[in-house]
């Protein structure tokens, strides 16, 4: 990524353009990130003002026990949820994307055209919200943990196919040939030779995966309603009534939940960049 | 990277149809890999999209069901919110898909350009499409308050009375979509950075060589050649545009009035309110819109691109 300059400026206009650029980064960009960590730590009577002002007392620790405490403990409660969603889906997703993908990718059949064209569709069509509610409930699954889990594989599928899809062809199939010669039949072939590889492209699926269910709001407020099984998001959905005087506690609860991506950020920065360049473009 | 060769036999023997069927009947690449993901599909995607269309037809209660033809989709049109809805869907994803593909582009030929604090700058443009929604629209709601808010704070300091952003009905919808690229363009410009580093060095040292100034290597190399990073943010964004939902019920509900209500916000709307058959049918709309603008785009966006 470092040996990518294209457009070679004078030296004399890149630094002007490069002032150009940091500065209105800084007001676009990271302002609006400031303004979230200074009313964080805000006490509730200068939150209010709505000002970038420079707090007057750091009530850190207040205001984290404060919004922690609210409506009995509902964002711990919400912080376990939203982890063991995030978990199992993506679990789900890795493990059965790849598999699909794997044999769709190597196994010619007069069914491809059909399946690569069920794998778009899941992209592109919007899902019917009301009638998957019907099938949840028929099943028993409604306003269950696990039904939501299965809901946000179900809707992740597909973009996880074609990534591994991509990354399969990159494997050389004389792998797969020395591996059934000395015996392995499709679980070995696939989970002892295959999955392994896909290392690079797996990491890219749990980062982007786990960040868009963690951060997913619409699903679990149609398929599992209720304080009791609220995830982080619905919590800011569910304070904003509650806090709208209070907006320390809001911008603390809208900073804690911004934490895990953050992490998830700063730990695979170049992976994602990566993983985008050699998987999803030239997929 | 050792091919495992520790225990040949067992396999074999528990898969005995294979060697016995040959060579040319077995292959390793099971149907049932298929499986557990095609249940899933099936049961949470398929059924309830084919479902749609038969009870986008009906009163519905979820338990049971009156066919009324397309008595939904008469009141859908009639009702003058709903269609306000079905107008902003299409003004919001265009707007937001357009200012998506100019933004990312120039950003990403920025940002591989020869410039100060490069990698900063990448990763401060992509941040925010790692933040929850919500998280963005309380906030941007917060900044755009008409009189407390950031924003117009700001504009006052150099004279400009701002306007109520989120308040203001010939606003609302505009601004929605301000906050949608804010959070949006930094993924356009990842893949946007993605297609410009793979165009070959060479390209661009012939056309210096020629004499051609950046400019002209701008339109004439680095805007054709990443035509396949254009085709993904364009359809990329529309999809997310048409479909969007999370942004502008954090931010405005689809207010004030109906002026920023979206199709996926009458169908969360209706679906409160127990009109499911209705709700439903809006979902069937969504379909068909998402369908008929996305598929000829992607079919006309790529076949020009072979003829290149």
């Amino acid at each position: 990524m470092s040996t990518s300059e294209l457009v070679n400026h004078r030296p004399g206009r890149s630094y002007l353009l490069s002032a150009v650029a940091i500065v209105s980064s800084i007001v676009v960009f990271v302002i609006p990130f400031a303004f979230i960590a200074l009313t964080a730590v805000k006490d509730r009577q200068q939150s209010a003002d709505l000002d970038f002002a420079w707090p007057n007392q750091f009530q850190v620790v207040q205001n984290f026990i404060d919004v922690v405490k609210a409506r009995d403990y509902m964002l711990v409660i919400a912080f376990i949820n939203s982890t063991i969603l995030t978990v199992a889906s993506v679990a789900g997703m890795v493990v059965l994307a790849a598999m699909a993908g794997f044999v769709l990718q190597r196994r010619k059949s007069r069914w491809n055209p059909f399946i690569n064209f069920l794998v778009l569709s899941g992209l592109i069509i919007p899902p019917a919200v009301v009638p998957t509610i019907w099938v949840l409930q028929r099943l028993g699954l409604f306003r269950t943990m696990p039904g939501l889990i299965l809901i946000e594989i179900a809707f992740g599928l597909s973009f996880c196919i074609l990534l591994f899809r991509a990354f399969v062809s990159t494997i050389p199939r004389e792998l797969d040939e020395a591996a059934i010669i000395d015996g392995a039949g499709p679980l070995r072939l696939f989970f002892g030779v295959i999955f392994p590889l896909l290392r690079s492209v797996i990491i890219t699926v749990i980062v982007v995966q786990s960040v868009a269910v963690f951060n997913d709001f619409v699903n679990p407020l149609y398929f599992l309603p209720g304080d009791q099984n609220a995830t982080v998001q619905l919590t800011l959905y569910n304070f904003q009534s509650q806090f709208s005087t209070q907006y320390n506690l809001l911008f603390m609860n809208i900073l804690l939940i911004t934490i895990p991506p953050l992490i998830m950020f700063l730990f695979f920065n170049r992976k994602i960049v990566a993983g985008m360049t050699s998987g999803a473009i030239k997929g | 990277m050792t091919i495992t060769s520790a225990r040949p036999k067992s396999r074999s023997e528990s898969n005995p149809a294979a060697p016995a069927a040959g060579r040319r009947f077995y292959t390793p690449y099971s149907f049932w890999f298929y499986l557990p993901t095609a249940v899933i599909y099936a049961v949470l995607f398929l059924i309830p999209t084919f479902a749609s269309f038969y009870y986008s037809l009906t009163r519905w209660t979820l338990f049971d069901s009156n066919f009324i033809g397309f008595d939904n989709f008469v009141m859908f049109f009639q009702e003058p919110a709903l269609v306000k809805g079905f107008t902003n869907t299409l003004v919001f994803a265009v707007v937001t898909s357009g200012s998506k593909v100019v933004l990312g582009l120039l950003l990403a030929v920025l940002l591989t350009s020869r410039i100060v604090g490069r990698s900063y700058l990448r990763s401060v443009v992509f941040f925010p499409v790692l933040v929850s929604t919500i998280g963005v629209g309380l906030t941007f709601q917060v900044l755009m308050n008409p009189e407390r808010g950031l924003i117009n704070g700001a504009l006052g300091v150099i004279g400009i009375d701002g306007p109520g952003w989120l308040t203001d009905p010939s606003w609302a919808l505009m601004s929605l979509a301000l906050v949608d690229v804010w959070k949006g363009v930094g993924l356009a410009t990842l893949i946007y950075i993605a297609g410009i580093v793979s165009i070959p060095r060479e390209y661009m040292e012939a056309a210096r060589v020629d004499g051609a100034g950046a400019w002209d290597s701008f339109w004439r190399i680095v805007l054709p050649l990443s035509r396949p990073a254009t085709v993904t943010v364009i359809i990329l964004s529309l999809i997310g545009g048409l479909r969007s939902f999370e942004l502008i019920w954090a931010m405005t509900r689809g207010g004030p009035g109906f002026t920023s209500d979206v199709i996926s916000s009458v169908i969360y709307k209706q679906y409160q309110a127990g009109f499911y058959g209705l709700s439903t049918a809006g979902n069937v709309i969504l379909f068909l819109v998402v369908t008929l603008i996305v598929l000829p785009l992607n079919w006309f966006l790529n076949r020009k691109e072979v003829n290149l």
